[in-house]
């Protein structure tokens, strides 16, 4: 089943990245925060995460790495802006691997609290242009393409 | 100047456009006649809409036949389903993660 919803309009710089919970507010807000527990999902399929810096509080900063088996480490880095316990994180996102220095995004997620003890999360990414954000959907795109060659592999590997 | 799919529906105009050409056989008249806009703004519109290649005219007799090709459209979802993709098996470790916490607290709350 498809839980999450991309929506990313022709011509903007926006993108908006949905997802429902199963799980109260209070919960998914802290496994967005919390260091510890952002390390045991944030990390893309085979990559190692390391948390070098983490200060989840408004004016904070944070930088981490994905590193793979062949010694290759991506680093991202960022401010926070600000900090709303339960509902809102406000933050800028730099990948440092892009060629060019200086592409930056400006991510705010929001927690919606769902009937049920369910909560939505909306996260919103602004690029600095139409451009940054197609790269990063088209690198995204690479990446999923890698993922599911991986899964193909391993299928086959299965004798499937 | 850009042609392709994501061009062609950047405008809430072309998109209307789309829509009355798909969902019927309409000439070019009849599109122009749906909107308030001038006649050589919508004939602008479905020039830059052939040019991305979403609509092919045929001419039969004086009448010009607007024909849907929305083949194109699906490389949109194709584009950001790979994306999608890498965030659902982060989110599905996440749901994991929220399960683990929740099972342990009820645990917990027991003692």
């Amino acid at each position: 089943m498809k839980k999450t919803t991309i929506i990313a309009e022709p011509g903007k710089q926006e993108l908006f990245i949905i997802r429902e919970f199963d799980a109260p507010r209070e919960l998914v807000f802290k496994a967005f925060t919390d260091p510890k527990l952002l390390a045991k999902w944030v990390g893309p399929k085979d990559l190692k995460m390391k948390i070098d810096k983490m200060q989840v509080k408004t004016g904070g900063s944070y930088h981490y790495t994905h590193s793979d088996a062949k010694g290759n480490v991506y680093g991202f880095r960022g401010v926070i802006h600000e900090i709303e316990s339960p509902e809102r994180i406000i933050q800028t996102f730099e990948f440092e691997g892009l060629p060019e220095k200086g592409h930056v995004t400006l991510d705010t997620a929001r927690f919606e609290e769902l009937p049920g003890n369910r909560t939505k999360v909306v996260a919103q990414s602004v690029f600095q242009s139409v451009a940054d954000r197609d790269g990063m959907v088209q690198s995204g795109m690479e990446r999923g393409v890698l993922d599911s060659h991986e899964q193909l592999d391993a299928l086959l590997a299965q004798g499937i | 100047m850009r042609r392709d799919v994501f061009q062609a529906i950047s405008d809430p105009t072309r998109r209307a456009i789309i829509t009355i050409i798909a969902s019927r056989s309409v000439t070019l008249n009849n599109v122009t006649e749906e909107f308030d806009i001038s006649r050589q703004a919508v004939a602008k519109h479905v020039k830059i809409l052939t040019e991305c290649g979403l609509v092919v005219i045929h001419s039969k007799g004086k009448e010009r036949i607007c024909e849907a090709r929305l083949d194109q459209l699906y490389e949109i979802s194709e584009w950001l389903e790979p994306l999608r993709r890498a965030w659902e098996h982060r989110f599905d470790k996440l749901d994991n993660l929220l399960i683990s916490f929740k099972r342990k607290k009820k645990s917990t709350k027991r003692k």
